[in-house]
């Protein structure tokens, strides 16, 4: 019966070719802008690392003076969204969380070996050890570096696939050493293609863009005064000037993440970062009463309001648009279903009941709401590729259609087709068939 | 014309004419908010900063290395840069506006005020600052050669001996009396500085639509420095229309006087401005396009919905002609039908699209509408119901009254 339906339906739709074009392309039109603004509203929104955003949390300590806030910043609570060197310092010591690592973006001029090339820039990331195993980098070749070499201030780094491939031509390139602001560090590994968006662990410079290309112990770019290409907030007090003043101020520059597999541990922390905030309020480097906060991936995400208003307005108006496609394929199947009002009565006068009626306009409205998908993916496709031509590179990055992005088009299509068709076909069960038949 | 006989036939099709004032108002709704937004975006972007922009551009330079002898280098390549036959002037800086990198700083009127007077962008030029950005200054003077100290790094914390600030934050500092003369503490906070002149304007390096700096995008300080780091621009000003030519002896002549450094890309305002606005006229440009799609599958819809009306009232129409309608009378039936569908739909569409705006206003701090959009909008809709009701209605009118005796649909 359903083969039946599905039959009829085609033969319908192509009795009317003008009218199921239009209701196909309403559909479609629909589809394709609200998916082309939902793909990159769930690239920007997504958890970027499912597996773990619940048990990595971003820490914040309440360093400034609350009263002496500043007449901007995206933080409604007015802590600042990094750390100062002394806090990230006595954080790192402590080791209170299974791991743990402060960091920074920085970078350096890479001097190839070949003296015909220029020097070049490679934007790096100070990180301690943790950093690889907490957000699951993958490795090419070799490895990430001990946390020995974090205590010892090693001179090791590890590539990015790309710089790898830059530099090395792809090969193995462990053991080699590349010479950075005139210092020679040695390779220990090389990562696989590695790119989380949004760049969860540091959202405060760049969001949306590439992660670093190379990275580096903490503790060795600190010796090396590897220069903040990231955010550097100070307030008031900027401590003493040159490289030392600024490791004593309450300048605040450092990203710190813990990873806490359980509940328990991150209540443990919580309350072990309290007693910290309290010990300096005692100390007397802090004023103020002591405030601390832990927020795991996603509830630092929004805190961070990682999607942009642009993004929040285009979703808005493209499923606006939606609606008013469905408005649009709803009248027109209104119209179509009533103009065959007499071949419904005929069916009924044959003994067709209504639940059969039903069904196969429903149906007809399936097949519409199928090919406006299928023309609604099309459209998709085609207007990510214009918000790439469009938009920045940053934001260029979020326009790629996953699998789950395709099967919300095809089952949002349905949808539509299917609550526009509801109304029209229920008037067509209701159909007298006595009277359409007076009629003719 | 007669309305009561459209009002009860319009009854007897009462969802599809609800369909249709439906959309209406919706595309109503959107189109007005969606192209204010696109005014809001356009005019953003076409926002002066201040520079001469057609003939500045940019060279961000990077030294390898944390080499001793920065001062010498960076004063070989600024005379390099000067000597250059068609640059009218050249200096260092620490930013530049519509860069998205730069410094922002409290400036306060006392150094004990919890809160800051204002915040500011902070340009650290040479003498020829003012020169090589082409900003024009409206009152006081330019830094004079032997106010202008050396600050090795951002974090030096060498004492401003003047500053240069804009009219809009001087406004905001000093409202209703003059601020030359007046002293500001800025960066450290630890040194009052002087203010020795006003430019008309100049932008923050932070412009985009989103920015964190709208709140203060025409507050900027110039404080006199020889400024030289790791890393910094040279900000360089040509004759006109010898831009490209002196980005290409420029780059050619530093990497001649020292290899060890990084220049990743000369970097002309135009392209910069090119880049900063590049997120904001995407999302005009693509909300032109929805508006247009908006329209196109609105006006579709009615011609649609209108043509089976009239497919279905064949017969009731011939019987009018029959009867001596003229043509016109038939035409002017279907106009005035939409013109009452699209009159509701409007009337709801400018609620909605009010409502929509305040929403908006709230939840993304954006500007109130102004009630002329909405009127306009509500035009644009009943026209666009007319232009698409034309059609099917002309057809109504070419049906014979002949089908009338007929008999048959």
């Amino acid at each position: 019966m359903f083969s039946y339906y599905v039959n009829l339906a085609l033969r319908s739709l192509r009795r009317n070719v003008v009218l199921t074009a239009l209701m196909i392309a309403a559909i479609g039109v629909g589809i394709g802008a609200s998916m082309t603004t939902l793909t990159v509203f769930r690239a920007m929104s997504g958890d970027p690392i499912p597996q773990k955003s619940h048990q990595l949390f971003a820490v914040q300590i309440g360093n400034w003076d609350p009263q002496n806030r500043r007449d901007y910043g995206r933080e409604p609570d007015g802590l600042q969204p990094q750390l100062t060197y002394m806090d990230s310092m006595a954080l790192m010591k402590s080791h209170a969380a299974a791991r743990q690592t402060a960091m920074y973006v920085g970078g350096f001029a890479l001097t190839p070996s070949n003296p015909e090339l220029r020097p070049f820039q490679i934007q790096s990331r100070a990180a301690y050890t943790d950093f690889f195993p907490m957000f699951q980098v993958p490795f090419r070749y070799g490895a990430p570096w001990a946390a020995a070499d974090d205590e010892n201030h090693a001179d090791v780094v590890v590539l990015s696939a790309e710089l790898n491939d830059k530099v090395f031509g792809g090969a193995n390139s462990v053991g080699k050493t590349l010479n950075l602001d005139g210092h020679d560090y040695r390779v220990v590994g090389v990562m696989e293609h590695w790119s989380p968006t949004p760049k969860f662990y540091d959202l405060n410079n760049n969001q949306f863009g590439k992660a670093e290309e190379l990275y580096l112990p903490f503790t060795r770019a600190i010796d090396a005064q590897m220069p903040s290409w990231g955010n550097y907030n100070c307030s008031g007090d900027i401590g003493e000037p040159g490289w030392e003043g600024r490791l004593r101020s309450e300048c605040v520059w450092f990203q710190y993440w813990a990873e806490l597999p359980s509940a328990e541990s991150a209540a443990r922390y919580r309350s072990f970062l309290m007693n910290y905030a309290s010990d300096l309020q005692r100390a007397g480097r802090f004023r103020w009463l002591p405030r601390t906060s832990l927020r795991d991936v996603r509830e630092w995400m929004d805190y961070q309001q990682v999607v942009t208003n642009s993004a929040r307005i285009l979703v808005l108006v493209s499923f606006s648009f939606l609606f008013v496609c469905l408005l649009n394929a709803m009248g027109l199947m209104l119209a179509k279903i009533m103009g065959r009002a007499a071949d419904i009565g005929v069916r009924r006068a044959l003994g067709a009941n209504r639940y059969a009626i039903f069904s196969q306009c429903l149906i007809e409205a399936g097949v519409i709401g199928l090919a406006g998908g299928l023309l609604g993916l099309v459209l998709t496709a085609l207007g990510l590729w214009g918000l790439r031509v469009l938009l920045s590179e940053e934001v260029g990055r979020l326009t790629h259609m996953s699998v789950t992005d395709i099967s919300i088009a095809v089952a949002l299509s349905l949808t539509a087709a299917l609550l526009a068709g509801l109304y029209p076909t229920w008037r067509a069960g209701q159909v007298q068939p006595a009277w359409q038949l007076k009629a003719q | 014309m007669e309305i009561r006989p459209i009002l009860s036939a319009m009854r007897r099709n009462k969802v599809g004419a609800v369909l249709i004032a439906l959309q209406m108002a919706v595309t109503l709704a959107i189109l007005c908010n969606g192209l204010f937004i696109v005014e809001q975006r356009l005019s953003l972007s076409s926002r002066p900063s201040g520079l001469d922009e057609a003939n500045v551009f940019i060279l961000t330079n990077q030294w390898v290395g944390n080499p001793p002898d920065l001062k010498a280098r960076t004063q070989a390549d600024l005379a390099a840069l000067r000597s250059l036959p068609g640059v009218v002037a050249a200096t260092v800086t620490n930013s530049y506006p519509m860069s998205g990198g730069g410094s922002s700083e409290a400036v306060k009127l006392n150094p004990d005020q919890k809160e800051a007077s204002a915040t500011t962008a902070l340009y650290l030029v040479d003498e020829q600052g003012l020169q090589a950005m082409g900003v024009k200054l409206i009152a006081g003077r330019n830094f004079n050669a032997d106010e202008i100290p050396d600050k090795a790094g951002f974090d030096d914390q060498v004492p401003p001996t003047a500053a240069i600030i804009t009219r809009v934050l001087a406004g905001k500092l000093f409202p209703g009396q003059s601020a030359l003369g007046k002293t500001i503490y800025v960066q450290f906070q630890k040194h009052t500085v002087p203010i020795v002149g006003i430019v008309d304007r100049l932008q923050v390096p932070w412009v985009e639509g989103d920015s964190w700096a709208a709140d203060f995008n025409d507050n900027s300080t110039i404080e006199p420095f020889h400024y030289f780091g790791g890393y910094y621009h040279y900000m360089i000003r040509t004759q006109p229309g010898q831009l490209a030519s002196v980005i290409q002896a420029a780059e050619k002549q530093l990497y001649k006087l020292n290899r060890a450094r990084v220049i990743e890309k000369s970097v002309p305002m135009l392209e910069a401005r090119k880049i900063a606005y590049k997120d904001d006229r995407g999302l005009a440009i693509i909300l032109v396009v929805v508006c247009a799609a908006l329209l196109a599958v609105t006006a579709f819809g009615i011609v649609g919905l209108t043509s089976y009306w009239v497919a279905q009232r064949r017969r009731q129409i011939g019987i009018r002609r029959a009867l001596g309608a003229t043509r016109n009378a038939i035409i002017q039936y279907f106009q005035t039908e939409n013109f009452m569908i699209a009159i509701s739909g409007a009337a709801v569409g400018v609620a909605l699209a009010v409502s929509l705006n305040l929403w908006m206003v709230s939840s993304f701090a954006m500007a109130r509408l102004q009630t002329g959009y909405a009127f306009v909008g509500a035009a644009v809709v009943l026209l666009l119901g007319q232009a698409a009701v034309l059609w099917p209605a002309i057809k109504a009118a070419s049906i014979p009254p002949a089908l009338a005796t007929r008999g048959g649909a």
